[in-house]
């Protein structure tokens, strides 16, 4: 539109920039495709889900079973939102509803601040307090329940400020009007409030549920990292992502391309998710 | 109200003090364990001397410098990389069109990317494919991919809150739309840079499952941007983790990695108060 | 473009010299037509007052003057627009100077949130002017001719955004005048100001006469019979702006040809 030169070049760099941005999560995801073919290919996908166990320094004829690492993922995502859903809701309608005006202020800085501290901090934190704590009722300690609480605890934060902000957000005239037909506060938050705000809550447990699932040093630094697929809490376990942090470092060839297969599973699993999002809320899938 | 509805809300209300209790207690127990461990662990030698057996004694310098020089490449990138899409998304093209969608449908999905997965990409692009091994440059360049979407986003609120009537007035003097860029709307969305650059600086510094297969391990002093480094994070991960004995170390460096991200956050409502207070004069 | 009868033709203004002339200028927003098939020739150096109820296409008509429809997306004119009989939609024409020689002053006064002194630079510079003397001189210069300089002269360098309303609207037309346009829009530039700064930037507009080719849309009739050359009265008709009728000031108000204008100037209609 406009013919002055500087601008044309400032539209290319721009366009440029644009295109960069767009275009990484393309070159992450075609460069796991490519890393993760050669395993893919001559391993098969069927030979992931049922092996006899997790062999890959190998090569082909090593054995590639991910199910103990996709249980582990499934069992600490699953049993930290157990914990961090009620808590975080709870949070949400205490600051909304149930605390005075300052203690409510105050409350959700505090949020703030835990959703801020390092995955790493709360790894290490859970390692050398909470984990000998366990050992003391049940050895050895680095279990499922010790990924499943500091995991319930790194992502109370997204769940209690996300629903927190869905309540915010219902207008006024919701509460004027059950104010006006003499409704007490918890038949208000129960069959108004919530109802009203579900799919921005549902919204928010979705992205913590994402970002439980794609943790890794916290539950790398807690759990054991031991290749079983557990049957109690107290049991050791890995995940996907402790897996190829654990492996990386001296996987070759064949093992890395499986190690590619693992985090290809993630990624589809948090796409999953994301695309929940998408569905629940219009917004972008944004913190 | 009846009886068992006041009996319902007092239960709830019950409820919702016991989790604000347990949270806010575990909140502090951990700040008390980690204050109480840590501070004690933090001198002025501690951040000048260089890392010795294996991290057990010494300081953290060479750490330090090794985190700053990977935000320093991470910043270096992204900053330029963020704020040019920010400005082509809400500048250049108009508002709904397919390519804005596009690439803001893209940025979503990057930003829900977990960090392993960057770790993994990182690892063989940039360490491999582009040839730049274990390195500064690999984990910045990495990082920078991280800071992306929030730093885009937080800017591009920016840019949209500038008001037309700078385009318009711009416009109608007839000054070239890379003048009212840099002039005009640039300053304008500088809050939103400020916000994004402090989310981002925020992520970057806490992030350690990318870095340890992009910029390594090392602790020694590096010498260029091609040298490996140890981040702030992963030397916390490495002390606890592999380290016997690393325990008070990794306490103290953990305390100095939560102090840095209290200075930025302060910094940077800081900065954005005084600028917002000195734009809003009467 | 249609080819409608053009009474304009035969308009004695045909025999001025015209700085401005549009023929069957029309301005649609996707299927709308904000304004339609328009015909109206502006004579150099007078100032013409543009009136009418709102939203008939008068703002519009000021916006396809400098190309600044070019900024709203989905905005289509047609017809032409000749300044100093160049056509301005020809392509390949350089918009940015073209906005340089016709300045446009706004309703809500619009200094960038610079220092004053940054608000006359900057669009200097842009256009050519680098040496910091001949900087300083224009700035003075342009700040003397809208009656600014006496007030302003010890804080410069202080934020544009402290003056007020009046003096930041004379910071604009300064702006403006400093890039020494040929033609100054003005779209309602008093509306938005108290009657004592008003009538200060009215003053100002009214000595613009002479050495400027002056566009005002005015919603304040008595604005226009004290200050204008010539007074064009549009209107919304079929839902599109048009012109109803373009005449000598004094004539307009006191022997208007169109019932239209009749009705608006004795206040029975608009």
């Amino acid at each position: 539109m406009s013919p002055s030169r500087g601008d044309r070049w400032l539209a290319g760099a721009l366009g440029l920039a644009a295109a960069l941005a767009g275009g990484a999560i393309v070159l992450i995801l075609a460069f796991l495709v490519i890393e993760a073919w050669p395993a893919l290919r001559q391993v098969g996908l069927s030979r992931f889900l049922g092996d006899s166990g997790w062999l890959p320094a190998a090569g082909p004829d090593g054995n590639f079973n991910l199910v103990p690492m996709l249980a582990g993922t499934v069992a600490v995502t699953a049993g930290a939102m157990l914990l961090a859903v009620p808590a975080g809701v709870i949070s949400a309608i205490f600051c909304r509803y149930y605390a005075p005006l300052g203690v409510s202020h105050i409350y959700r800085r505090l949020i703030e601040v835990l959703a801020g501290i390092p995955s790493v901090v709360y790894g290490f934190w859970g390692l050398v307090v909470l984990v000998p704590w366990i050992t003391r009722f049940r050895p050895p300690g680095q279990s499922l329940l010790a990924g499943a609480l500091i995991l319930a605890l790194m992502v109370l934060p997204t769940v209690a400020l996300l629903a927190e902000s869905a309540l915010r957000s219902l207008p006024r005239s919701y509460f004027e009007g059950a104010a006006a037909l003499g409704l007490g506060r918890f038949t208000t938050v129960r069959s108004l409030a919530l109802p009203a705000a579900a799919p921005g809550i549902g919204a928010g447990c979705v992205l913590a549920t994402a970002r439980a699932l794609g943790e890794t040093m916290a539950v790398l630094m807690v759990c054991g990292n031991v290749v079983q697929v557990p049957t109690s809490f107290f049991d050791p376990i890995r995940t996907l992502t402790a897996n190829i942090a654990l492996e990386m470092a001296y996987a070759t060839q064949f093992h890395r391309s499986a190690l590619f297969v693992s985090g290809l599973a993630l990624m589809g699993l948090v796409g999953l998710l994301i695309s929940a999002v998408e569905r629940l809320s219009p917004k972008p899938a944004y913190e | 109200m009846n009886r068992s509805s006041v009996k319902a809300d007092r239960t709830a209300t019950f409820l919702c003090w016991i989790v604000a209790f347990a949270v806010t207690g575990t909140f502090f127990w951990i700040l008390w364990d980690l204050l109480g461990h840590g501070f004690k662990g933090i001198s002025w030698s501690f951040l000048t001397t260089q890392p010795r057996d294996a991290g057990r004694s010494g300081g953290i310098s060479s750490v330090l410098v090794s985190t700053s020089l990977i935000l320093g490449v991470c910043l270096g990138v992204a900053i330029p990389t963020g704020v040019g899409t920010a400005a082509f998304l809400s500048e250049w093209i108009p508002r709904k069109s397919r390519v804005g969608r596009w690439i803001r449908r893209s940025l979503d999905l990057l930003a829900a990317v977990p960090s392993i997965v960057f770790g993994l990409f990182g690892a063989v692009f940039f360490g491999e494919v582009l040839g730049f091994g274990f390195s500064i440059l690999s984990g910045g360049l990495t990082l920078a991919l991280m800071v992306l979407p929030i730093l885009i986003r937080a800017t591009e609120a920016g840019f949209r809150s500038a008001s037309e009537e700078l385009r318009l007035g711009g416009a109608a003097l007839g000054l070239r739309r890379a003048t009212i860029l840099r002039h005009l709307l640039l300053p304008a969305a500088s809050h939103g840079i400020v916000v994004g650059l402090v989310l981002g600086v925020g992520r970057a510094l806490a992030e350690t499952a990318a870095l340890i297969f992009t910029s390594g391990y090392v602790t020694r002093m590096p010498s260029s941007l091609l040298d490996s480094g140890r981040s702030i994070s992963v030397h916390i991960y490495d002390l606890a983790m592999n380290v016997p004995g690393g325990e008070a170390n990794a306490y103290a460096t953990a305390v100095v990695l939560i102090l840095l991200l209290i200075l930025i956050n302060s910094l940077a409502s800081w900065a954005t108060q005084t600028w917002l207070g000195g734009r809003s004069l009467p | 473009m249609s080819a409608s009868p053009r009474e304009t033709l035969d308009s004695p203004q045909k025999l001025q010299d015209a700085c401005i002339s549009t023929e069957g200028l029309s301005v649609s927003y996707a299927k709308s037509y904000a304004l339609r098939d328009l015909h109206l020739e502006i004579p150099r150096g007078s100032i013409t007052a543009l009136v009418g109820p709102s939203g008939c296409g008068k703002s519009s008509f000021l916006k396809t003057l400098n190309r600044l429809t070019d900024l709203i997306t989905g905005c289509r004119v047609t017809g032409s627009v000749r300044l100093d009989g160049e056509d301005i939609y020809q392509s390949g024409f350089d918009v940015l100077s073209l906005r340089r020689r016709v300045g446009m002053i706004f309703q809500k006064p619009n200094p960038f949130p610079l220092s004053i002194r940054r608000n006359l630079t900057l669009p200097l510079e842009e256009h050519g002017t680098q040496d910091s003397a001949a900087l300083a001189a224009k700035t003075e210069a342009a700040l003397r001719d809208v009656g600014l300089w006496d007030e302003v002269k010890d804080r410069l360098d202080s934020s544009a955004m402290i003056l007020s309303g009046g003096q930041q609207q004379r910071l604009c037309i300064a702006r403006a005048l400093a890039l020494g346009p040929e033609v100054v829009l003005l779209d309602e530039p008093c509306s938005a100001l108290d009657p004592l700064s008003s009538a200060v930037v009215e003053d100002l507009i009214a000595s613009l006469r002479e050495s400027y080719t002056v566009i005002i849309v005015t919603h304040n009739l008595s604005q226009a019979r004290r200050i204008a050359d010539q007074t064009a009265l549009f209107w919304l008709e079929n839902g599109a702006g048009t012109l109803i009728e373009t005449a000598p000031t004094e004539q307009f108000f006191s022997q208007p040809q169109h019932r239209l204008t009749k009705e608006y100037v004795s206040g029975a209609r608009g």
